[in-house]
């Protein structure tokens, strides 16, 4: 009884506030809409049993990819009454676009079926909750079955993060920077000390 | 007689009861210690200057805290006229929630933990996370340019410094085998992890100053070029709300110090006559002493040293301590669940 009462709270708070995200007029009080958002789908993990994705989601998604959305969507200057000029003009090919995606959404929706192996894998015996963590469990599936696509996805991030680092990275002449080899190779000897009269200088 | 008690109220309620009492046998504790922090902070860095620091309220200055919490109640709440006045209130609420939730899972002896649960050290990460957004939403909603420069150093210093912690976390994590946190405090009886993992200790007091924005890492309320930082437009309560989190999260880092390096509520060398949660409170205050110390000693970094020092020596020092640890773990035949 209160686990349902629990569940409609978070489910109804996590619906609502996607809601809010798309329809909120001010940038950053979507991404803070989204934040709510994210904590309520934490604590439907929570309801699970999965206590590891649930904290993880919190860490990953409010801890960190959140605050990159609030840093990016805090620095724009939104200017909504230039954003909502071409609304009528482009009304009929999003509305196509979103007309198309809805279809192909509800014809897959129609045609899916699982397949042999993931039944397979539904009907694998779950661990003992009482002597395997969560966590445990998580990590012994993700280090022996599923190894190969971890270490893909991983090495995928990977790739993208050296690429956005290399796009974006430039060393600019003529600006001054701190060596830190410089200054720890410094010896008494390259640095010389004269004695300065007052108002002359050097 | 508790059970008589017990039994006038339905089940669910007394439960509630239950908790709701245990939340404040935690909560008022660390808002009294909380406030003896600030006087301590006070006194300690007087001596150092080779000042009296408080002195006149009560015997040796006693009621300083109480005076000061006093005075800040009194004031005036100035709300800015072009400040977003629904994330301007709610930004303090968040950082001094925040920095409290963190406690419900903090073992203060053997058993004597709110939430004794599995993924205790994941929870605290999550939590401190959050604590970034008490401090990013009141430089935004201020409309003031110095509390968003303010915000926005402190929200690149708190992402930065949290990925050293959590590979911190992970070392330590392995060599307890266990997320949870009476758990990792079980591991440390025959060995605290300090000793092990000395240099992940000094990492991570390092890496804890900062994490709660302290000297020498307190740029975002950098007096000399910031005025205050993200907190400048605040006054009264609400400013009252963002110190109060400020130091409650430097407690937590103190009492996350103490169970992942120094052994929680163990006592050392087998002095056992004095309970455990005695020697949980003198392990948090000494790591208190060590942030106090070093706030009066070193001065502050510059902004591109910070960043350098938490990506580029932190970062790569705790993956690399990591590899090394699960390394001797599995020579030595240690890691848990080989055996």
């Amino acid at each position: 009884m209160s686990t349902a009462l629990i569940f409609y709270l978070f489910a109804g708070l996590t619906v609502a506030s996607g809601a809010m995200v798309v329809s909120a007029r001010n940038p950053v009080h979507s991404v803070l809409w989204l934040i709510l958002c994210f904590f309520n789908t934490a604590g439907l993990f929570l309801l699970l049993g999965a206590e590891f994705l649930a904290m993880v989601l919190v860490i990953v998604y409010v801890g960190a990819v959140a605050v990159l959305f609030l840093f990016v969507v805090m620095m724009l200057d939104v200017n909504r009454a230039e954003l909502r000029a071409g609304f009528l003009h482009y009304l009929p090919l999003g509305g196509l676009v979103g007309a198309v995606l809805l279809g192909e959404l509800v014809a897959v929706a129609f045609a899916w079926s699982p397949s042999e192996s993931s039944e397979a894998l539904t009907r694998a015996p779950l661990p003992d909750p009482l002597k395997v963590t969560n966590t445990q469990a998580l990590g012994h599936l993700l280090y022996t079955d599923y190894v190969f696509l971890f270490q893909t996805a991983g090495l995928i991030l990977l790739v993208a993060m050296i690429g956005a680092i290399l796009l974006t990275h430039r060393r600019r002449s003529g600006v001054r920077r701190q060596s830190i080899a410089d200054q720890v190779e410094r010896t008494p000897r390259s640095v010389e000390l004269r004695k300065v009269q007052s108002g002359r200088g050097l | 007689m508790l059970d008589l008690v017990a039994a006038q109220f339905p089940p669910l309620l007394w439960d509630l009861i239950v908790i709701v009492a245990k939340i404040i046998a935690i909560f008022l504790p660390v808002l009294i210690v909380m406030a003896y922090l600030v006087y301590a902070e006070r006194k300690i860095i007087g001596s150092m200057h080779l000042r009296k620091g408080p002195n006149v309220v009560g015997p040796l200055g006693l009621l300083q805290p109480f005076a000061d919490g006093i005075k800040l109640f009194f004031k005036e709440t100035v709300l800015p006229s072009s400040a977003n006045r629904g994330i301007y209130l709610l930004a303090p609420m968040i950082t001094f929630i925040v920095s409290l939730v963190v406690w419900a899972v903090i073992p203060f002896g053997d058993g004597m933990v709110l939430a004794d649960i599995n993924v205790g050290i994941l929870y605290v990460l999550a939590v401190s996370s959050m604590g970034v957004y008490g401090v990013v939403m009141a430089g935004w909603a201020s409309n003031s340019r110095y509390a968003f420069l303010g915000a926005l150093r402190s929200a690149a210093q708190m992402v930065s410094y949290e990925v050293s912690i959590g590979l911190i976390m992970v070392s330590v994590l392995l060599t307890a085998g266990s997320l949870n946190l009476s758990a990792i405090v079980r591991a440390q009886e025959g060995m605290w992890f300090v000793l092990p993992h000395l240099p992940l200790f000094v990492l991570f007091i390092a890496s804890g100053l900062a994490e709660t924005n302290r000297s020498p890492f307190d740029l975002p309320e950098c007096e000399s070029e910031l005025v205050a930082g993200y907190n400048v437009e605040y006054s009264s309560m609400p400013f009252a709300l963002f110190y109060l989190g400020e130091y409650i999260n430097m407690l937590v880092v103190g009492a996350m110090t103490s169970i992942l390096f120094l052994g929680g509520w163990l006592a050392p060398f087998g002095w056992t006559f004095l309970p455990g949660p005695v020697w949980f409170f003198a392990k948090v205050c000494l790591v208190m002493f060590i942030f106090i110390w070093v706030r009066a000693t070193f001065p502050r970094y510059r902004y591109d040293q910070l960043m350098r020092l938490g990506w580029k020596v932190f970062l790569p020092f705790s993956l690399i301590w990591v590899v090394l640890t699960a390394g001797t773990l599995t020579a030595l035949g240690q890691l848990p669940g080989q055996g």
